[in-house]
């Protein structure tokens, strides 16, 4: 099989990766969505202690 | 030996110990879906009826599986939260609903590519279809009712309620290629065995396990940014490490 035709998947190649496509996306978002969620939430916990040390 | 069982219960401590265990399963998780890639795309043989468009199964099998099972370990989460007050439980429940509600989104955005080359459409009203896009929207419904409360505590509770009451679809979603005639498909793998090639179920099965580990993973990072939220103003929280 030649890697043209691998990428072809026997004419499917529009419904195969774009099935796998949309999955590796979807968790490459998830991921990075997760990351953010948290170094907003540290920095929630730090603005909250600073100004609680200003009190 | 003397385990203290409900240590961990406790979200102060079960930050530390999620934190630990994340890499044990984003690691595996990789690992695994490089696996069961390379098993689907390079072993697996084609299929004799549907021809190379068969492969979105390896994603599109394990996807509606866990958005299946993550819908129950949640709603069990926020019932244990219900029952026993115990707001972890309650933080599991909400930090597992994002993940589940994606995984039913794979399930039917891989069925819908499946569907067009297959059946001619990318959408039928049909019973296991309907019942998975009403799974996604019980999805949303525990995040917008967990979200629409201010009161933690009070949105935990109604929040589990919906959960609770949702998971009487998951049984629909699962009999209902036996109980309706659907165009979808029955199981291809049943307790009485299956007529898969070996490398097709092989794929499936490590692709299966792959996105288990990485909905673990991503739920325990989650479940953290989580606990920070709602115990901002402890004293744990502000003697944290990476806080300072």
């Amino acid at each position: 099989m030649s890697v043209a035709e691998f990428f072809n998947m026997g004419g499917y190649a529009f419904y195969v990766w774009g099935s796998y496509g949309v999955t590796l996306l979807v968790f490459i978002v998830e991921i990075l969505m997760v990351n953010h969620k948290r170094k907003i939430a540290l920095q929630q916990v730090r603005l909250m202690r600073e100004a609680g040390e200003e009190l | 030996m003397d385990i203290n069982w409900f240590k961990y219960s406790a979200p102060s401590t079960f930050y530390g110990l999620a934190g630990k265990l994340v890499p044990f399963f984003a690691i595996p998780a990789a690992v695994l879906f490089a696996i069961g890639m390379y098993i689907g795309f390079f072993v697996a043989p084609m299929d004799a009826v549907q021809g190379e468009a068969y492969r979105i199964i390896f994603i599109h099998v394990p996807a509606s599986i866990l958005s299946m099972f993550l819908y129950l370990i949640m709603a069990g989460y926020a019932a244990l939260g219900l029952i026993f007050n115990t707001r972890l439980s309650s933080m599991m429940a909400t930090a597992l609903a994002p993940t589940g509600a994606l995984f039913a989104f794979i399930s039917l955005w891989t069925g819908a590519l499946w569907g067009k080359p297959m059946w001619g459409a990318w959408w039928v009203w049909d019973a296991r279809l309907t019942s998975e896009l009403i799974l996604l929207f019980l999805y949303f419904g525990f995040i917008a009712l967990h979200a629409s409360i201010d009161d933690p505590r009070r949105a935990d509770r109604a929040a589990a309620l919906l959960a609770i009451v949702g998971s009487v679809n998951v049984p629909i979603i699962y009999f209902s290629v036996k109980w309706w005639n659907t165009l979808h498909q029955g199981s291809t793998i049943k307790f009485t065995g299956t007529s898969m090639h070996i490398a097709m179920q092989q794929a499936m099965f490590v692709t299966l396990l792959a996105c288990w580990m990485y909905a673990v993973a991503v739920t325990l990072v989650r479940v953290r940014s989580i606990i920070l939220d709602r115990e901002r103003t402890t004293q744990w929280v502000s003697e944290l490490k990476e806080i300072a």
